[in-house]
């Protein structure tokens, strides 16, 4: 007879709590929607997603904000996801929230409609009636958010009260609320960089080319690569050149910085951050605002 | 590679913010950005040091005041284990996050400043690890740098922690002597302490047995949803709490206890020969059988306890208190339905491991409590089975969660189930005054249960000869008892009455209301009166709650007992000196459903006692 190994990989245990939450989203709430980016972190969302509800159909759409200012090969991607997976697919576009005067663009060349996807967000999940919206945060990411429930309320303006969570013990997500109210809901909170892509490697799960080494036009800003495009503009002394580079986040091209780097498989990028020095959000501006930017705009009703 | 959650509890001035950021430093998980913003942080606030709280207080709040608020994740990794820590603020609502963080730990570890050795704090942390039921505690004695690495402040430590863990069901605890701001027995070993020869903090970390939480023998599989996706199939998604489970296995479904064969268990890896505890899966049945969520899929052979009343320990988390009055949305595996308060029956002091009598819970109270649901609960005692004995409470009003509860075992009998309040005809405007210490507290203390033994019969039958033999016993076992004997209460408290029938009845009455007050102070108490009227005997059977009655009919024939007549008593009777004696010129109604009868002409007292000893341990009033 085998012995079986009782002792689960860590791995395993981590898929296990995200399926188990993903679970009780549909069944604690009416309307749930997943809201994907095209990151790494949404499409493996997506994944855990057939996986809970396996032999299933996922029991909720997808929904993208589209900034406008997304890099082409991450809609290519999506679009190609959801075509095999067979999930519904929800776009809002942050160019309709400027259109219909409910925001309006930041100016110059460090602009960034980073903040303006909230408004977005949020009237999309009350278009769509969303009581509880699923995302990829994750608690090693940023400070903030690792004070970050499963289950985080949202008043009814979508807005985050960090020091009145309601606490979450043992597997027991308490999913009731009121009228109005919804949850963003984080299934892979406990989850690390190098264990997304240890799992990405363990399923062999396709991920958008982005990730990967690929040759492009650079230029340098506050010590981060950003890619060129028609998007940004450049301060003086801000010059493009060609390099070897890949991404560790995927957001808008005006905010997501590259790195040097010749990694081009998922073994490579997993030796590739073993000995970085820099967490993945060091290539991202729109946390380096302020201190506390993530927080400010959590609170605000940000992903 | 395995994983370990483990809770921090602490203040900042045992180190434990430098303890993590060193172990956080020392396994590359702080990276140069985070180093640089904890560094510009400092700078801002004016600090000369670096406070690695910057690191782990990531709210604005947290920041601007100096305090950390919420219970902080942090990861961690090692070529051998990845780490998950639970980081619980020291201060503010201390045991809410100490208990939230605790709940999903296998291991705590707590922080002693070596200057000041074993504080309030320390044993609080100890008592909540204990009460969590955390397998592994690992008391970290910091700052040994500051007592120069001293052996002896060690020891004498160790030995204080020891005296006050053995007070508390800990089932391991390991003792390490650190300066985390050094280094010292973090990740290396300790140059300064040659005469330490235990494992590193990160050692230990490394190597202390997982999974000693986890059940492996109860299976349990509450139904999250049923999976329907087609007409030809149906199935049931959930997580496995405990147990393991095989195709072909016969289950039971709670609560409709249908009872099918497992046919699969389906993942998108393809169907599994067998699933153990953690595991998350879609059950498919042999039989067509109505399941929904909140149901519970168990093995035929081994069912969970099932009951409407529990007792539980509850850690109040909420500002709001607890209304003993209101209900309660209960929370348990993936079921919701309503609870009432049945009783509170004590609060304790964190501090000082004391029971206080509580009218309610406060904000980061413990209390224990007896608990009312609607419907029947299926659990198992939390010291079994942590998933299963868990739940939360929910204010129906506000959604928030407001209790942490743990069961500790059903509800034990009927009369604790029902208020023991009597009714009574007189003196109705006297408000029946509950000692605010319950008789629930008393029994958990003296380890027996309180009861009355009310041995009848006729005078001289040996009612006092077994009493006081047994009550010897009794006494020597440590069981608080209290005797009521018929000759001494008529020299005081009934010395004004004589024995007409009427006073008979009164002398009865006055006896089972005091047998009725030393019960409910958790006393055994034995009543030793001839009693012979069979309605007075029911009415102060009536006073007292339902299985804590016992009559003993101590029987002796008349012709012994004429013979005996110690006191000369039945000659005088018999001659007609005393009007209205028992047996010979006034009735003796024998009872018709005693507990137990003893035939003291047939048996020694020694015999009896022991006849009488064996029936009060079958009874449950005591439990040797």
């Amino acid at each position: 007879m085998n012995t079986v190994n009782y002792l689960r990989p860590y791995l395993r245990q981590l898929e296990a709590e995200a399926i188990y939450i993903l679970r009780e989203v549909v069944a604690q709430t009416e309307r749930p929607i997943l809201l994907f980016s095209g990151g790494k972190d949404s499409i493996l969302l997506v994944h855990l997603a057939r996986r809970a509800f396996y032999p299933g159909r996922i029991p909720f759409p997808l929904l993208h904000i589209d900034t406008g200012h997304n890099f082409p090969e991450t809609l290519a991607f999506r679009d190609r996801l959801v075509e095999q997976v067979g999930v519904q697919l929800l776009v809002r576009s942050v160019q309709d929230s400027i259109d219909q005067g409910r925001v309006v663009e930041e100016k110059g060349p460090t602009a960034s409609r980073n903040a303006l996807q909230t408004v977005t967000l949020l009237d999309a999940l009350a278009e769509f009636k969303a009581d509880a919206a699923i995302g990829g945060a994750r608690r090693d990411e940023e400070k903030a958010r690792a004070k970050e429930r499963f289950f985080s309320h949202r008043d009814r303006f979508g807005q985050w009260d960090p020091k009145n969570q309601r606490p979450e013990l043992w597997s027991l997500y308490n999913g009731r609320k009121h009228q109005g109210e919804h949850f963003r809901v984080f299934p892979i909170s406990n989850w690390t960089e190098m264990d997304v892509w240890q799992y990405m490697r363990e399923k062999q799960v396709e991920l958008p080319e982005l990730y990967f080494t690929h040759l492009r036009a650079v230029f340098e800003r506050d010590g981060m690569l950003l890619a060129e495009s028609p998007y940004i503009g450049h301060l003086p002394g801000e010059e493009v050149r060609r390099q070897q580079v890949r991404f560790r986040t995927i957001g808008d091209m005006t905010c997501t910085g590259a790195v040097v780097s010749t990694a081009a498989t998922i073994d490579d990028v997993i030796a590739e951050i073993t000995v970085s020095r820099f967490t993945e959000r060091g290539t991202r501006a729109d946390d380096k605002r302020t201190e506390t930017a993530m927080e400010d705009r959590k609170r605000q009703g940000y992903f | 590679m395995e994983l370990l959650r483990f809770t921090t509890a602490g203040s900042v001035d045992d180190g434990k913010s430098t303890l993590i950021g060193r172990l956080l430093l020392d396994s590359k998980a702080i990276l140069e950005d985070q180093w640089e913003a904890v560094e510009r942080a400092s700078r801002q606030r004016g600090d000369a040091y670096l406070d690695l709280a910057l690191l782990t207080d990531g709210l604005r709040a947290e920041r601007e005041q100096g305090i950390t608020i919420d219970v902080a994740y942090r990861f961690f990794a090692t070529a051998r284990r990845k780490f998950i820590i639970a980081d619980t603020p020291g201060h503010i609502q201390y045991t809410r996050n100490m208990v939230t963080g605790a709940s999903t730990a296998e291991l705590a570890i707590v922080l002693i400043d070596a200057r000041h050795g074993v504080v309030t704090q320390s044993k609080r942390h100890g008592f909540l690890a204990a009460l969590l039921q955390i397998p592994h505690v690992l008391v970290a004695v910091n700052k040994m740098d500051l007592v120069d690495f001293s052996q002896t402040a060690f020891q004498s430590i160790v030995a204080e922690y020891q005296a006050f863990a053995s007070k508390l069901t800990v089932q391991d605890i390991t003792y390490i002597p650190i300066s985390a701001l050094h280094g010292d027995n973090v990740v290396d070993k300790s140059v300064a302490m040659p005469w330490y020869d235990g494992p590193t903090l990160l050692h230990h970390l490394e190597n202390v047995k997982t999974g000693s939480s986890r059940n492996l023998v109860d299976f349990r599989f509450p139904v999250q949803m049923a999976v329907r996706p087609h007409q030809n199939f149906r199935g049931f998604a959930g997580q496995v709490l405990s147990g393991t489970l095989t195709p072909g296995e016969e289950v039971v479904v709670l609560p409709s206890g249908k009872t099918s064969r497992v046919r699969t268990l389906t993942t998108l890896d393809g169907d599994l020969a067998e699933v153990a505890a953690g595991d998350a899966v879609v059950l498919t049945l042999e039989d067509e059988i109505d399941i929904s969520r909140g149901d519970m899929i168990v093995r035929r052979n081994n069912l969970p306890q099932s009951a409407s009343q529990f007792e539980c320990i509850l850690c109040w988390l909420s500002e709001k208190p607890l209304d003993v009055q209101g209900s309660y949305i209960l929370q348990h595996t993936t079921r919701q339905l309503r609870a009432f308060v049945a009783e509170l029956n004590y609060r304790i002091d964190v501090d000082t491991l004391h029971r206080e009598a509580a009218t309610t819970l406060q904000l980061n109270d413990i209390g224990r409590v007896r608990l009312t649901t609607t419907q029947p609960l299926f659990y198992d005692p939390y010291q079994i089975n942590r998933a299963t004995g868990s739940f939360i409470l929910i204010d129906p009003f506000t959604n928030a969660t407001v209790a942490a509860g743990m069961i500790r075992r059903r509800a034990q009998e009927l009369d604790e189930l029902v208020g023991s309040e009597p009714e009574r005809s007189r003196s109705s405007n006297v408000v029946w005054e509950s000692s605010a210490l319950t008789r629930a507290m008393r029994e958990e203390r003296n380890r027996h249960k309180g009861g009355i033994l009310w041995f009848t019969g006729l005078s001289g039958s040996g009612k006092s000869t077994v009493a006081r033999l047994l009550e010897r016993r009794l006494f020597a076992a440590g069981v608080q008892t209290f005797s009521l004997d018929g000759d001494n209460v008529r020299h005081g408290l009934n010395g004004d009455l004589g024995f007409s029938a009427a006073d008979r009845k009164e002398n009865i009455r006055r006896v089972a209301e005091v047998a009725k007050l030393a019960l409910e102070h958790g006393h055994l108490v034995l009543c030793t009166f001839i009693s012979p009227f069979a309605a007075d005997r029911a009415f102060a059977r009536s006073l007292t709650p339902a299985g804590r009655f016992f009559e003993i009919y101590v029987k002796c024939t008349l012709e012994v007992l004429k013979r005996r007549d110690p006191k000369g008593l039945y000659a005088r009777a018999l001659r007609g000196e005393i009007p209205e004696f028992t047996g010979v010129s006034s009735p003796y109604e024998e009872p018709v459903a005693a507990e137990l009868v003893v035939e003291t002409d047939v048996c020694s007292t020694e015999e009896i006692v022991e006849a009488i000893w064996e029936e009060l341990l079958r009874r449950g009033i005591l439990s040797f």
